[in-house]
């Protein structure tokens, strides 16, 4: 089985490298955000540090919908969906490649930008780089295991670009609402118990979720 | 040789409905080893629906299917290794080159000793010498010519071919035709959907035909007279339309 993820993801990610259409999209549109907020407060006010952690997931977010948006487009529009659900394998391999495949451009996404954010919105991460980095893991990982899975189910429906975020947000307000205020706390060097219990929601939600959308996809892919 | 043996594919009581809809009634078959099946039908018949039903991607609402003796209940894995399926849609990723999609269908399949299957099936479909472009870059009918090579690499028991002429030139079907010739020769157990008269009869052992779901024909192609087929097969889907 982890032989096959193996090869689903070495074809997702060789075909982007040579596209770079999902990473430069994501990266424009979160540079993009970044530049507007920074002109949209005045430099150094209190508001922009209290709504920084906010406005940083808000970009994650949405930039990430852009990217899961297209993890099965082309999968579905040429038929090579079919082709892998021939292939003799468990069909949950799809998805476990695709989430990773989500999770990673994500994540490489997010660490390119959360740099520049922090020059833009003048906090610090270095002293508490291993809980933010964790957080970080965490948060992606959540919002990816159920944006893949919900990118599957509105790939099939008329209005795909738009399903997905109404049918994702209902279901990841946890995750968000846990990420924010983790990264508030870190960002005001709170105890690490704080932090810890936010991380804790997140452990579980991201186990409950992935184990759900295991058991759920096969039916999900099928007419 | 016993005949649980020697069937390929043996279908009973296939129902496929979706709602209110049915798309396939009852439909019962089968297929000896060795044998090419054409089965032919307009568009609605259900045609699409049986391949992807016998390639395990869609799930029948009521019947039985045997395919290599496996039941479709418990050893779907095992049945898609037998299986090989060409249609006209390619399943093969554009921004990979001709070598990488085989490769990456290859490993999915488990293929042992793959890159020397890999020069072997591009040799055989013609494409040696372009293995290494993108596969977008391809005519159509060189993406079908690869199409089979992709379908042939894991040696599947059972072809399935839905259609498989759409689309391609005068070219491309000649050699797609002259591809099946060989298979059959080689005693290959194949089942091809299509609506093109010709094409289905010049290959087949068995033809059947399909209407609204129904089977309404299915016979050995000795028992049939080529130049009388096209009225029947015209015959009996305007009875059906009735």
């Amino acid at each position: 089985m982890i032989a096959k993820v193996g090869v689903l993801l070495w074809k997702d990610i060789l075909s982007e490298l040579r596209t770079k259409e999902l990473i430069f999209s994501m990266l424009v549109f979160s540079l993009m955000v970044a530049v507007i907020f920074n002109f949209s407060f005045p430099p150094g006010s209190e508001f922009i540090k209290d709504a920084s952690p906010g406005i940083l997931w808000m970009t994650f977010i949405f930039a990430g919908l852009l990217g899961m948006n297209r993890s099965f487009v082309y999968e579905v529009d040429t038929g090579c969906l079919q082709g892998l659900m021939l292939a003799p394998m468990d069909r949950s391999v799809i998805y476990i490649s695709k989430l990773l495949v989500n999770f990673i451009f994500i994540g490489t996404v997010e660490l390119i930008v959360t740099p520049l954010f922090a020059i833009f919105f003048d906090f610090s991460i270095i002293d508490s780089l291993g809980p933010f980095l964790l957080m970080l893991f965490l948060s992606t990982l959540g919002f990816s295991v159920i944006g893949t899975l919900f990118s599957a189910i509105a790939v099939n429906t008329k209005t795909r670009e738009v399903m997905l975020p109404i049918l994702h947000f209902p279901v990841v307000i946890p995750i968000i609402i846990c990420a924010v205020q983790a990264t508030s706390a870190i960002f005001q060097g709170r105890e690490w118990s704080e932090i810890w219990n936010w991380l804790k929601i997140l452990i579980a939600f991201d186990i409950i979720f992935l184990i759900l959308a295991i058991l759920m996809f096969e039916y999900v892919i099928e007419e | 040789m016993t005949e649980t043996q020697s069937t390929a594919i043996a279908v009973t009581g296939l129902t496929k409905s979706f709602g209110n809809l049915y798309a396939l009634r009852n439909l019962s078959f089968s297929l000896n080893k060795g044998e090419f099946l054409t089965i032919f039908g307009p568009n609605g018949a259900g045609k699409t629906t049986l391949i992807r039903i016998l390639s395990t991607l869609t799930k029948a609402s009521s019947g039985e299917i045997r395919i290599a003796d496996f039941s479709f209940e418990n050893d779907s894995e095992k049945i898609r290794r037998q299986i090989g399926v060409i249609a006209h849609q390619t399943f093969l990723y554009e921004n990979l080159t001709a070598e990488e999609n085989l490769r990456f269908y290859g490993r999915l399949y488990d293929v042992e000793n793959l890159p020397k299957k890999i020069e072997t099936l591009l040799s055989e479909v013609g494409l040696e010498l372009r293995k290494k472009d993108f596969v977008r870059t391809f005519s159509r009918g060189m993406q079908q010519r690869l199409a089979i090579a992709r379908a042939m690499l894991h040696e599947p028991s059972i072809l399935l071919l839905d259609e498989p002429y759409t689309g391609l030139d005068q070219h491309a079907s000649e050699m797609l035709t002259n591809w099946l010739k060989r298979l059959r020769s080689a005693e290959q157990t194949i089942l091809m959907v299509t609506h093109d008269l010709e094409q289905g009869m010049e290959l087949a052992d068995r033809i059947a035909v399909l209407v609204k779901g129904k089977l309404v024909l299915n016979q050995a192609q000795q028992e049939i007279d080529p130049k009388k087929f096209r009225q029947t097969y015209y015959d009996l889907v305007e009875k059906d339309k009735r």
